[in-house]
């Protein structure tokens, strides 16, 4: 009963992928993906969900030749729901590999269940740096398709560097991504001479930075922002409505393509840095964007992109285990030997099971792209830095000496 | 009093079903059935004192939070609680949360109504605010993960052995509770519930009374707390958040206060629609929100309040047709 109730809404999605005969012996590949489609990170969790079922849609329903039952599971947002839900998936449904959890937390959660119940786990939004740093030894069956938090902002630090920034003031939401975030930013800035003077940390959730805006120190050259979901509509309309015109270095969340409809003009110009835009100008990713766009009728975000990759990733792999499920760490082996060619641009993975990516310098800007009639919002690439990996330009074994980016590391050693 | 032992013995084969019923159905069953249980146990403690004592407390996650960090804490940080110490951890919990209980209560107990209802949410907000701001003890927002479950000869990771552990504790803890609210301190709560001042005029010290009420129901919240870090093996501020609070508050109203089976059975329902209908549908949160407004609308007795309901409703009938027969001219 159960069963058949699942195979018919859940198929529902599929039924046109799947195709009307699926041709005998074909291996079934079972696929749970976990992601909050209920409560408030449910827009969020769709533009997951909805990126890994493009990439499904367009080939057939199959991946690397196997039929694909993709079992979309809620976890709602909470990290302990999410183990339950895991374990739904892999005790109930059986399924190869899980996938998904959009939180650092839910990664957090969720990756010891992979080793617990000897099951692939691929993080494909979770971006917790020491997922793939110092803590996966713990996680033989967890591999990351996505970022790790500090990787995009090592550059933008360098960027800053480059541009002639000398004095910064960070604000960043008070959690643990935003230290990463915040942290990977100031040790790459400082490190090649860029001070940062002041930090401050309003709490996840913030609308009202009215507290902490009068308290940026006038003599920074500019202001390093790290927002997540509303924070970030508010935090630039109520910094330029203070009269601070100073620019902006938005961490990746504080601009994606998530945030920018929902933008005003007075954040045309601000600069932020990802391993995602959804301005890339190559025909690969207008091609993304456009089937997306056509289909789910909005522009696809980092989470869509992710996911879309993902599938993508498996399907290559897949392929290279010749159709047949080959077991977590055979797979994870042929998704670690496999350079792509993806919306995002070229990626591979590095030895510790994060990928090795560019990461974009994005700035705001509002035109017409691609072919759409109405000038919208755009984080237009200014500059690529190809092929960037966890560890910046630090290399692994010195990186890894360093303890993870936390609130106090690095120290604020040019604050008064 | 035939009628009171007719209910326990229902009580008793219900229980005697669901433990034999459950290890016989899927895995993921087991497990939910064992996180049910966990939560039912605080759920039974808020209606210890939503329903026996009348007071509607906002903050009991906090007791929960604090059982379930401590076993996080004690098994990542010092590998305490993985042996035959997991009883010392059980002991422990119950104590850590009898005595934030106790701390509580002192600021709490002396409001009453939608008083004590706010200090206890703000003192469970306090609570989440240091499991989410304090991260060298509790990880923050991430949280933390224990790596496995006790071992004590009987090995917990195994889902089975596991329910039975928390089932065991689930019914000790209810025949505890049902024991306690039959007593006389049991029913001098009720008399506060009913009328505080008359129970004072008596010469009861309402106070007292309520703020022991307070601290075992802190108590069994922190069991509770103990149980639950160890069904997910994870804890974070997701569990101590008001919104966990809130959960076991509605369990209580849906399944009827005062009755503390009620308690079970809401907490049933909710896991039951959002833990596992959740996995068949994407309504299911209208399905949960529909029993909600139903029940208050149609049942504020919650659903243990159906039988009398019936009975009433039976006995109305009679009434009428015997009432129809009188006028019946002869």
């Amino acid at each position: 009963m159960t069963s058949t109730l699942q195979k018919v809404l859940l198929g529902g999605c599929l039924a046109l992928g799947l195709g009307l005969t699926a041709p005998a012996g074909a291996e079934e590949l079972r696929i749970g993906f976990i992601a909050p489609t209920t409560g408030i990170f449910a827009q969020v969790g769709k533009d997951m969900v909805d990126g890994f079922q493009l990439y499904l849609d367009e080939h057939g329903g199959k991946l690397g030749g196997a039929d694909v039952k993709f079992i979309v599971e809620d976890d709602q947002g909470k990290p302990d729901t999410g183990v339950t839900k895991a374990k739904k998936l892999i005790l109930q449904d059986k399924v190869q590999m899980f996938i998904g959890g959009l939180l650092a937390s839910s990664g957090y959660a969720l990756a010891p269940v992979s080793t617990a119940e000897k099951t692939l786990y691929i993080s494909s939004v979770a971006a917790a740096d020491d997922l793939t740093q110092r803590q996966l030894s713990k996680y033989p069956y967890f591999i990351r398709t996505s970022w790790s938090s500090s990787q995009p902002h090592h550059a933008l630090g360098q960027w800053a560097c480059d541009q002639g920034y000398k004095k910064v003031v960070s604000i960043a939401a008070d959690y643990a991504f935003g230290y990463e975030v915040q942290g990977g930013f100031q040790k790459a800035f400082e490190d090649c001479g860029g001070k940062v003077i002041q930090k401050i940390w309003p709490p996840l959730g913030t609308k009202d930075f009215g507290p902490y805006i009068p308290t940026i120190k006038a003599d920074a050259d500019a202001i390093f922002s790290l927002m997540v979901g509303p924070m970030a509509l508010q935090f630039p309309k109520q910094l330029r409505g203070a009269g601070i015109k100073k620019p902006i270095l938005g961490g990746g969340t504080s601009y994606d393509e998530f945030a920018l409809p929902f933008m005003g003009d007075e954040v045309v110009g601000d600069v932020s840095a990802l391993h995602y835009s959804a301005a890339i100008d190559t025909p690969k990713n207008q091609a993304f964007v456009k089937a997306y766009r056509t289909k789910y009728g909005k522009v696809p975000s980092y989470y869509s992109e992710n996911n879309y990759t993902t599938a993508q990733w498996i399907d290559e792999a897949m392929k290279k285990a010749g159709g047949k499920w080959p077991g977590p760490e055979a797979f994870i082996k042929h998704m670690a030997s496999i350079k792509l060619d993806t919306p995002r641009g070229p990626v591979s993975m590095d030895d510790m099971r994060n990928p090795i990516e560019n990461i974009y310098i994005k700035k705001v800007e509002k035109k017409q792209l691609f072919g759409y009639e109405k000038a919208e919002l755009w984080n237009t690439v200014i500059k690529t830095y190809p092929n960037v990996s966890q560890f910046w330009t630090y290399g692994k074994e010195k990186f890894l000496a360093q303890p993870v980016y936390d609130r106090d590391f690095p120290p604020c050693k040019f604050c008064e | 009093m035939a009628s009171q032992q007719i209910k326990i013995l229902m009580v008793a084969i219900a229980l005697v079903a669901f433990v034999f019923i459950v290890p016989q159905s899927g895995s993921f069953v087991i497990l939910l059935a064992t996180r049910a249980m966990a939560f039912g146990i605080l759920a039974m403690s808020v209606d210890l004192l939503l329903g026996y004592t009348g007071m509607s407390s906002m903050g009991q996650a906090a007791y929960f939070g604090v059982g379930a960090y401590l076993t996080a804490v004690l098994a990542t940080k010092f590998h305490f609680g993985m042996g035959w110490d997991f009883w010392l951890v059980v002991v422990l919990g119950i104590l850590i949360g009898a005595g934030l209980a106790a701390l509580f209560g002192l600021f709490a107990v002396r409001a009453g109504g939608v008083y004590f209802l706010m200090i206890t949410l703000a003192l469970g907000q306090c609570v989440w605010g240091l499991a989410y701001r304090w991260n060298s003890l509790t990880g923050g927002d991430n949280g933390i993960n224990l790596s496995g479950r006790p071992n004590f000869g009987l090995d917990l990771g195994n889902e089975v052995i596991f329910f039975y552990l928390v089932f065991g504790f689930f019914a000790v803890s209810m025949l505890m509770m049902y024991v306690l609210v039959r007593s006389p301190f049991g029913q001098s709560l009720a008399g506060i519930r009913e009328r505080e001042l008359r129970m004072q005029i008596l010469g009861y010290n309402t106070w007292l009374h309520k703020y022991i009420a307070f601290i075992i129901a802190g108590g069994f919240g922190g069991l509770a707390g103990v149980l639950w870090a160890h069904t997910n093996g994870h804890v974070s501020p997701e569990t101590v958040v008001l919104t966990t609070s809130v959960d076991a508050l509605l369990m209580v109203v849906l399944g009827g206060a005062g009755t503390l089976i009620g308690a079970t059975i809401g907490t049933a329902i909710v896991f039951g629609l959002r833990e596992y209908l959740s996995t068949l549908v994407p309504w299911w949160q209208y399905a949960l929100g529909g029993v909600y407004v139903l029940t208050i609308l149609y049942l504020p007795m919650g659903l243990m309040g159906i039988p009398s309901r019936l009975r009433q409703r039976f006995a109305q009938g009679k009434n009428e047709d015997s009432k129809k027969l009188a006028t019946k001219p002869s």
